[in-house]
């Protein structure tokens, strides 16, 4: 298979596994019950996004691989997902200002995914388009709520987008896989969907009555596998039963 | 983490054609995060395709102490049910 094509999927997967995954912590700890359902709800959206993608790929690689090797038996270094996806939730205010932040970077790359020249992958844009618009319009109105909120919940808000924005760039920075996918009409113009995505994440967050922090430096890295010690956790969880029951089944 | 939101009410159309129906309640802090909790809540398994919500304050309901004389008075009376009609064979389905 070509590898850029792979490295290229992975990183969309991967993605949605992660911030799957980080939210599902979420489960039974939500800040009242329906909103408990609601981010787990969100959390399965993303991980059946990237189950279609594993099983792609593990369908055109043939053999014995699984779409479970992809989650359960890759290292840390092997996994391509943006640094904001693996941030820690931390408290409700963190977990929205990630999610509207990634919300909006997946919902304008998935607008041009579905106009891909490679079939597999527009179908699979256009499968999760529709949840990825409502994830949108959940996490914006929860920024605006909070945003726009009481002088405590403003506070919060503004702290975590101070902590997250340097997470922002990175989704938009092709690496090489990204420039392949772009030169051969199958991945989107980075470029382009960052021009949409951040006017409107920053008119979202002007309504919210927050500040965008303008002195910040990007962190990138998680494209190419390097990452911060947060995946490492959350591998630890994830992978735990196929680490220590190797081939377990229920 | 605020304990107050209001309880609403929540109503779903299953189909076109049918009418909403209560399916049960949540608390929201506005309207507007009613209809998303209740499509979050009641709407995972495909049961809807319209969503209404009320504030169950805005409801106004009879007093279950009050069913003797609301109610029962029509127990007796079966000929309001439309069941002494003869229908004609060529009307079907009734």
């Amino acid at each position: 298979m070509d590898q850029h094509r792979r490295k290229f999927i992975l990183q969309w997967a991967d993605n949605a596994m992660i911030l799957g995954q980080r939210l599902s912590e979420w489960c039974g700890h939500g800040p009242i019950l329906e909103q408990d359902i609601a981010i787990t709800n969100i959390a399965l959206d993303l991980i059946g996004e990237a189950r279609y993608l594993y099983q792609l790929l593990a369908k055109e690689e043939g053999g014995s691989v699984t779409e479970d090797d992809y989650p359960f038996l890759r290292k840390e270094q092997s996994f391509y997902n943006l640094l904001l996806v693996e941030q820690p939730n931390e408290d409700w205010a963190f977990t929205i200002v990630r999610q509207c932040i990634f919300d909006h970077f997946h919902f304008h790359f998935l607008m041009e995914m579905k106009n891909s020249a490679d079939p597999a992958l527009a179908a699979i844009a256009e499968k999760t388009l529709k949840e990825a618009r409502y994830h949108l319009k959940y996490s914006s109105e929860w920024l605006i709520r909070l945003g726009d909120g009481t002088d405590e919940s403003h506070q919060k808000m503004q702290n975590a987008l101070q902590t997250m924005v340097k997470f922002v760039g990175e989704a938009y920075e092709p690496v090489e896989a990204d420039l392949a996918m772009l030169e051969a009409g199958i991945g989107p113009d980075l470029s382009n969907i960052k021009e949409k995505a951040l006017s409107d994440l920053k008119q979202v967050v002007t309504q919210s009555t927050l500040v965008w922090p303008n002195q910040h430096f990007d962190r990138t890295g998680g494209k190419n596998g390097s990452h911060s010690e947060h995946l490492g956790y959350i591998l630890a969880t994830m992978q735990y039963m196929q680490r220590s029951y190797p081939g377990v089944e229920w | 983490m605020n304990n107050n939101w209001p309880l609403y009410e929540v109503f779903i159309r299953s189909k076109n054609g049918l009418s909403h129906k209560h399916v049960g309640s949540l608390h929201a802090s506005d309207a507007d995060m009613a209809l998303e909790n209740a499509r979050d809540v009641y709407t995972r398994r495909s049961e809807g395709v319209s969503i209404w919500v009320v504030k169950a304050a805005d409801i106004r309901a009879s007093d279950p102490g009050d069913a003797s004389f609301l109610f029962e008075p029509a127990a007796d009376k079966i000929y309001r049910h439309p069941t002494f009609y003869d229908v004609p064979d060529e009307v079907k389905h009734m």
